[in-house]
């Protein structure tokens, strides 16, 4: 069988691309020591947002600048509701993805009565039929400056170590003097932008418009992610593609005669399966970031 | 004077500050303290004190748990504000309401808790404070903590993770990163507490480079033989009031341990230990062993101490009935861990009926595991458990409990159900002794209840949640529960850590009762005074291992510590014959 290698290693990186932008947010949330599970709703807001000031403002770009806002809005609610107020993380998490998916869902029903259909504007590959070159510009941004930068913003910025010391130890991150509470605003608002952006990467670049369920529980594979890259940059991204490589697989299988009789619905589940099996296999015995989900109140 | 800002600096104002100039005047203190008054509701924590550190002075303060010394340092460190009453630097009256306020007035502080981000690596731990946002510089910072480490007469390296290093390295690096500071008036709380005698060594030698430089120290301690040994003044502290301050040159240190703990609140406990003074007591129970003071520490305390009469003492609290032959606890080829990272590797002891056996070791070394695994809380790989004839390593916690096995873990807090009654937490592990049916007898368990808190002096009534009982009150529960039983073979695993010194008494006196009851004890600690003042035999762990048993009438703190860093000394020969006797 002449099998599309190249096919499904540019599919894999167009998969991936959400999963990075959302997994490294959730990265910089966690290493502060606040596991956000509001991402999968971050996500769908991203999703929406953009997709709509793109189908009313005519520009992809505007769109998405618009999921960035979304998903600042998003990240500070969380901040709010388990910095300042020491709400349980899991519960203002949950509340969050619950609250912005439904309102998502009642605004699409208000705006776009029927379903949408709408086609927007959206971002174009570049390199058209470059092969696995042929890329949405957010793709090349992941892979090629958003996972760099951070590693480098983690290992040696400032900011990074204030983040760590924040995630692992805040109460000797407060007697040497670093603020505790807007570190950690500062890491659910910038995680909380990026996840937007991941999310808006299903709508501006990849289908051009806006259907229900359409982060179909890719927030939660993030929070998968980062556990079993143990809150690092690059094997956070090797797990995203490890997932969108399974997925393209899945798909390109999928439409083969060999496995023509296998229902459609296991095919999708096989890259969960996937994820599940690597982190009953790697994720085991990890090292939590020292002050994950308690919050911070000094003495 | 300003301290250096860096290791050259130091190296000039180290031949700059000669010892006249730095010890005069009162008026030239680094820092003072001026009638610091706080209270928390009801309890005066703080009494008008005053207290100030002179240039090149080691100040030490001392007092039993809850005398102020920790709210009086905390003050000063800017964690706690005072009701009333001022801290001057300098002479100049100074607002310290935060560490960033401290540490820009020159005052540095380590506390027991280290404030150490355990995954990263020692410049990055210390480059914290005073982070930006931007790029930071690792080069410069690694030099200033090579700088600094020189500065103290210690190697650190500059990039090892922080959970990779010993306690005494941490302590290190803790002071390392009050330097960076500049700070000048260093407050050291309870720094030996977590020590082997070779990292107190360490440590002296790091503040004396300190105090030579012009720097002034405030050393707060228990031990009484280290305090005389450092200290140029000692300030005593009880009930808040500072009772005595007065250079440490020309004081008993008797005279210091009866200020401490005022005559009274020692004096029911000292009355179960037969044939002692009350200043003899006193003298076991701060840790002054004839062994350090045979040392030139005594020197220090400038009188002359008749240690010969306290060794003989000493000698005194051991076993006054000979050791029975009969083996009460029996430990064989205890093995946990696969082959590449042994927790505990053939560990082979046994407690004589009548005896106390001590283990020293340096915490992390396989102490808690083998605690779990006498208890049954951790399935061993290999070997057996004895008590007295009666195989228990199969058996659940409770059917040991049954067989005669008795313990005090470590963890107080984990040992007691935080939510229950005292009286609930006192009867928790005999619940069959106090059932009808399937419901509870409550009027026995009352009954039983009221016993225990009469004859262990228990400070609390039976309803009050355990939770509100101090640490030696709690202890005092978790000795009813396993001693009102009987035990065989009690396992005490740090028993006296966090307690002051009545309550360290007591629970010796307790041990020991038990012991001449014909009990046999494992006291687990890393005090090396409690050890060597109540034991008869000390084995000491390492890595796992037991690297040496002596008797204790023949350790010393030096060979112990030895030990415990590792270093097989002839001593593990002297362990194999005490094993196979």
């Amino acid at each position: 069988m002449d099998f599309p290698v190249f096919a499904v290693l540019a599919a894999m990186l167009t998969i991936a691309t959400p999963l990075v932008w959302a997994a490294l947010g959730a990265v910089i949330n966690e290493r502060a020591g606040i596991m956000n599970l509001g991402i999968e709703g971050t996500m769908y807001a991203g999703a929406f947002c953009g997709f709509f000031a793109a189908a009313t403002s005519g520009s992809a770009w505007f769109g998405l600048g618009a999921a960035v806002v979304a998903g600042v809005v998003a990240g500070a609610l969380m901040a709010l509701l388990t910095v300042t107020l020491g709400v349980n993380q899991h519960v203002a998490g949950i509340g969050i993805t619950l609250l912005l998916v439904a309102a998502c869902d009642f605004a699409n029903r208000l705006l776009f009565s029927s379903g949408s259909q709408t086609i927007t504007a959206k971002f174009d590959r570049l390199f058209a039929g470059g092969g696995i070159f042929s890329q949405y510009p957010l793709t090349y941004v992941a892979f090629l400056v958003l996972a760099p930068a951070l590693w480098w913003v983690l290992r040696s910025s400032g900011f990074g170590l204030r983040l760590r010391a924040v995630g692992e130890n805040p109460e000797a991150a407060d007697a040497a003097g670093i603020p505790v509470a807007r570190t950690r605003y500062a890491a659910l608002i910038l995680g909380g932008a990026m996840m937007a952006i991941g999310g808006s990467f299903l709508t501006l670049s990849l289908l051009g418009t806006f259907t229900i369920d359409i982060v179909s529980g890719r927030g939660w594979i993030c929070i998968a992610l980062v556990i079993f890259g143990r809150w690092k940059v690059w094997p956070v991204v090797g797990g995203a593609l490890l997932f969108a490589v399974t997925d393209a697989l899945q798909l390109q299988l999928a439409i083969t005669s060999l496995f023509s009789g296998v229902p459609n619905e296991l095919m999708i589940a096989f890259p969960y399966l996937v994820v599940i099996a690597a982190l009953a296999i790697w994720g085991r015995g990890v090292r939590y970031p020292g002050s994950y989900l308690k919050p911070y109140r000094r003495a | 004077m300003t301290a250096p800002p860096s290791a050259a600096g130091a190296a000039s104002s180290v031949s700059a500050a000669s010892p006249d100039s730095s010890r005069s005047s009162p008026g030239s203190a680094l820092a003072e303290l001026v009638d610091i008054t706080k209270t928390f509701g009801a309890l005066v924590a703080n009494d008008a004190i005053s207290l100030s550190v002179l240039p090149g002075e080691v100040h030490a303060l001392l007092g039993e748990n809850g005398a102020g010394k920790s709210t009086l340092t905390r003050i000063l460190y800017g964690l706690s504000q005072p009701d009333s009453g001022e801290i001057r630097v300098d002479g100049r009256v100074k607002r310290i309401s935060s560490p960033a306020d401290a540490m820009e007035a020159g005052i540095g502080m380590v506390t027991q808790e280290f404030s150490l981000v355990d995954t990263m690596t020692v410049t990055e731990n210390l480059m914290l404070a005073g982070v930006g946002l931007g790029r930071i510089n690792r080069a410069a910072a690694r030099a200033k903590v090579l700088a600094a480490a020189e500065r103290i007469g210690v190697s650190i390296d500059p990039d090892a993770i922080v959970e990779d290093l010993s306690v005494g390295q941490r302590q290190r690096v803790e002071i390392v990163k009050a330097l960076f500071h500049d700070c000048r008036v260093l407050i050291l709380d309870e720094p030996t507490a977590v020590l082997v005698p070779q990292d107190v060594e360490q440590l002296f030698d790091s503040i004396g480079r300190l105090t030579s430089a012009g720097m002034g120290v405030i050393f707060i301690s228990h031990k009484l033989h280290e305090v005389t040994r450092i200290a140029d003044r000692i300030s005593i502290l009880r009930r808040g009031r500072i009772v005595a301050s007065r250079p440490a040159a020309g004081l008993e240190p008797r005279d210091i341990a009866a200020l401490m703990v005022g005559a009274e609140s020692v004096a029911a406990p000292v009355a179960s230990a037969e044939n002692e003074t009350l200043a003899d007591a006193l003298a076991t129970s701060i840790g002054l062993d004839p062994a350090d003071l045979d040392g030139p520490s005594v020197s220090v305390g400038g009188s002359a101490l008749p240690s010969a009469a306290i060794r003989d003492r000493s000698r005194a609290t051991r076993a006054t009935s000979p050791i029975s032959e009969a083996t009460a606890l029996q430990i064989t080829d205890v093995t946990l861990g696969n082959d590449g990272s042994r927790v505990l590797d053939a560990v082979t002891l046994s407690v004589r009926r009548g005896e106390i056996l001590g283990i020293a070791g340096v915490s992390g070394n396989g102490q808690t595991e083998l605690v779990n695994v006498l208890c049954g809380t951790l399935t061993a790989d290999r070997g057996s458990v004895m008590v007295d004839q009666t195989e228990i390593s199969g058996l659940d916690p409770a059917a040991r409990i049954r067989a005669g096995f008795g313990r005090l873990t470590e963890d107080r807090k984990g040992s007691v159900i935080p939510g229950l009654s005292v009286g609930q937490n006192l009867v928790l592990e005999d619940l069959d002794r106090f059932r009808i049916g399937p419901f509870l007898n409550r009027g026995a368990v009352r009954e039983h209840v009221q016993k225990l808190i009469e004859r262990f002096d228990i400070r609390a009534q039976p309803g009050d949640p355990i939770r509100s009982l101090s640490g030696g009150n709690m202890q005092k529960v978790l000795l009813a529960r396993a001693i009102s039983r009987g035990p065989k073979a009690l396992v005490a695993s740090q028993p006296t850590r966090g307690l002051d010194i009545g309550a360290c008494e007591y629970v010796y006196s307790q041990l020991r009762a038990l012991r001449d009851e014909g009990a046999g004890v494992l006291l687990i600690s890393e005090d090396l005074d409690e050890l060597l003042g109540i034991c008869d035999r000390i084995a000491v762990i390492f890595s796992g291992r037991i690297i040496g048993e002596l008797p204790a009438a023949d350790a010393t703190p030096e060979a112990l510590g030895l030990l415990m860093t590792g270093h097989d000394t002839g001593a593990a020969d002297d362990s194999d014959a005490a094993v196979n006797a």
